[in-house]
């Protein structure tokens, strides 16, 4: 949104005021129990890198994430939001990460509308035997979100 | 004797004037509004002005239906105003209600909006690029423009309203419904509940019948005709009956037009726009995965759902003001 209410219009803090680089980002990830919760599960036990600005959510499917989920993790400070799922094909509840790739997609090309950088938000898989990939993905989302400040 | 009855009130804010029409479409009806109100603030029908409410006791007036959003400081002033003069204030229509229309300017900054509406859309004719300023000084003096405030914002952001009347506009059944139940003295229900609505979604009332098919991809509203009798979204149309409150008959699809969400959303509870993603990407079919790599899926849920090119003015129309969102600063202009 372009602004605020007039009557709060000093107090309000701007979002990005602290400036690139200066304060950790505060990254929010839905987990699919299944699939990715595992793979970071696994990820833990293997010792690989795991961003400590990670907030994990577990939940029972990625297809449950409701979308007022992810705009309210963002209205409440979180600079970026990661959904993971289990691979297509994959989910417990056949269709369910489709449906949240779905979702997804619109919710991405919105984003922008209500004024957030896209890149705050990301969509991917993770299997239960993909702990590096958990790791990887991660650090590199926590650094893309850091670097939009 | 129009001193003893109940004051009735109607003022339209950042509004189109549909409301005021919509009050009109009772017809005869509005005599039995005359009986039983002094209709005696409507700066779209009457002649009262600002001063004679001002002059009024607080709460002298019984019943106001404030229509419009607050774009302006004009509205903010006059939607306090009544708040203070009145006993029961009503957000009338979508507008007053979670921002309406208007409220879609809440994507772009100030500026953006002025320039757009003065210097750059299409059928302008502006070669001095004049833009109206808060004051300008003519020969008989001083001219003064309120200003805009920094986001349009529906009733209840800026004041306590009573009761919401949703729709763009209310229907006419349901504006007189609610005047006579008013008019009947019987209790009203719990502050802050919704009039002349219902509490199930359009799909309730709507003829069309649904046949628990998933849409092969979602359509834009000319690039088919839709079969009769059968759900527009079940064909693929983004119709958002399923998510948006009752009360209208199921006026659009009725008719064969898509549901666009005006008598907002039935869920109040969720952001209204990420409500109405959520369930119109339900209706479409996402097909199975077994035999197709990911980018080939994603390619093709990507092309069906082309059919919403706009989802900010698709899940938004009437509701962007209440986006849970709306105090972020922005760091992107779409
Ligand atoms: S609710 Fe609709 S009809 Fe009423 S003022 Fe707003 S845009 Fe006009
Ligand atoms: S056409 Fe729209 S309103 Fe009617 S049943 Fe289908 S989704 Fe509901
Ligand atoms: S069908 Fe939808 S858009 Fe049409 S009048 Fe009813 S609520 Fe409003
Ligand atoms: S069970 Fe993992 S995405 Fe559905």
């Amino acid at each position: 949104m372009s602004c605020q209410t007039t009557a709060q219009a000093a107090e309000l803090p701007k979002v990005n005021e602290s400036g690139a680089g200066e304060k950790n980002p505060k990254v929010v990830a839905f987990l699919c129990n299944w699939c990715s919760y595992a793979g970071a599960d696994k990820a833990g036990a293997s010792q690989l890198p795991v961003p400590q600005e990670l907030s994990v959510i577990r939940v029972m499917c990625s297809g449950r994430l409701e979308p007022t989920l992810i705009l309210e993790a963002i209205q409440k400070g979180a600079d970026g939001v990661m959904v993971l799922a289990c691979h297509p094909g994959d989910c417990h509840y056949k269709e369910g990460n489709l449906r949240a790739f779905c979702r997804a997609e619109l919710l991405e090309r919105m984003l922008p509308q209500l004024g957030v950088d896209p890149r705050r938000f990301s969509f991917d898989y993770v299997s239960a035997a993909e702990a590096e990939k958990f790791s990887r993905i991660t650090t590199e989302f926590v650094e893309r979100v850091r670097s939009l400040g | 004797m129009t001193a003893q009855k109940p004051k009735l009130a109607m003022y339209w804010a950042a509004s189109c004037g549909g409301c005021e029409i919509a009050l009109a479409n009772i017809h005869e009806a509005i005599l039995e509004v005359d009986a039983h109100f002094d209709f005696m603030f409507c700066p779209c029908l009457l002649d009262t002005k600002k001063k004679d409410i001002e002059a009024l006791p607080d709460g002298a007036i019984f019943l106001t239906l404030f229509n419009g959003a607050l774009r302006t400081e004009e509205n903010l002033e006059m939607a306090r105003l009544l708040r203070r003069k009145s006993q029961l204030l009503v957000a009338f229509g979508s507008c007053a209600a979670t921002g309406g229309i208007p409220s879609l300017a809440n994507q772009h900054g100030i500026e953006h909006v002025l320039e757009t509406a003065f210097l750059n859309a299409p059928g302008l004719d502006n070669p001095e690029r004049l833009i109206p300023g808060e004051s300008c000084t003519v020969p008989d003096g001083e001219l003064s423009l309120p200003p805009f405030l920094q986001r349009v914002l529906a009733l209840h952001d800026a004041v306590a309203a009573d009761y919401s009347m949703p729709g763009c506009p209310p229907e006419p059944e349901q504006i007189l419904a609610v005047v006579r139940h008013v008019a009947s003295g019987a209790p009203l229900p719990p502050t802050g509940s919704l009039l002349g609505c219902s509490a199930r979604a359009v799909c309730d009332e709507c003829p069309r019948e649904k046949r628990n098919r998933l849409a092969p991809r979602l359509l834009r509203p000319f690039e088919a005709v839709p079969a009769d009798d059968w759900c527009l979204l079940e064909q693929g149309f983004a119709c958002l009956g399923t998510s948006t409150r009752g009360g209208c008959q199921a006026l659009c699809p009725a008719t064969a037009m898509p549901c666009t969400g005006c008598y907002g959303p039935l869920d109040r509870d969720s952001d209204p726009g990420a409500t109405a993603l959520s369930t119109l990407a339900a209706a479409l079919d996402p097909g199975s995965a077994p035999g197709q790599d990911e980018g080939s899926l994603h390619a093709g849920l990507r092309a069906a759902l082309a059919g919403v090119p706009d989802p900010l003015g698709t899940f938004y129309r009437y509701t962007l003001a209440e986006t849970v969102l709306a105090d972020r600063a922005t760091e992107v202009e779409p």
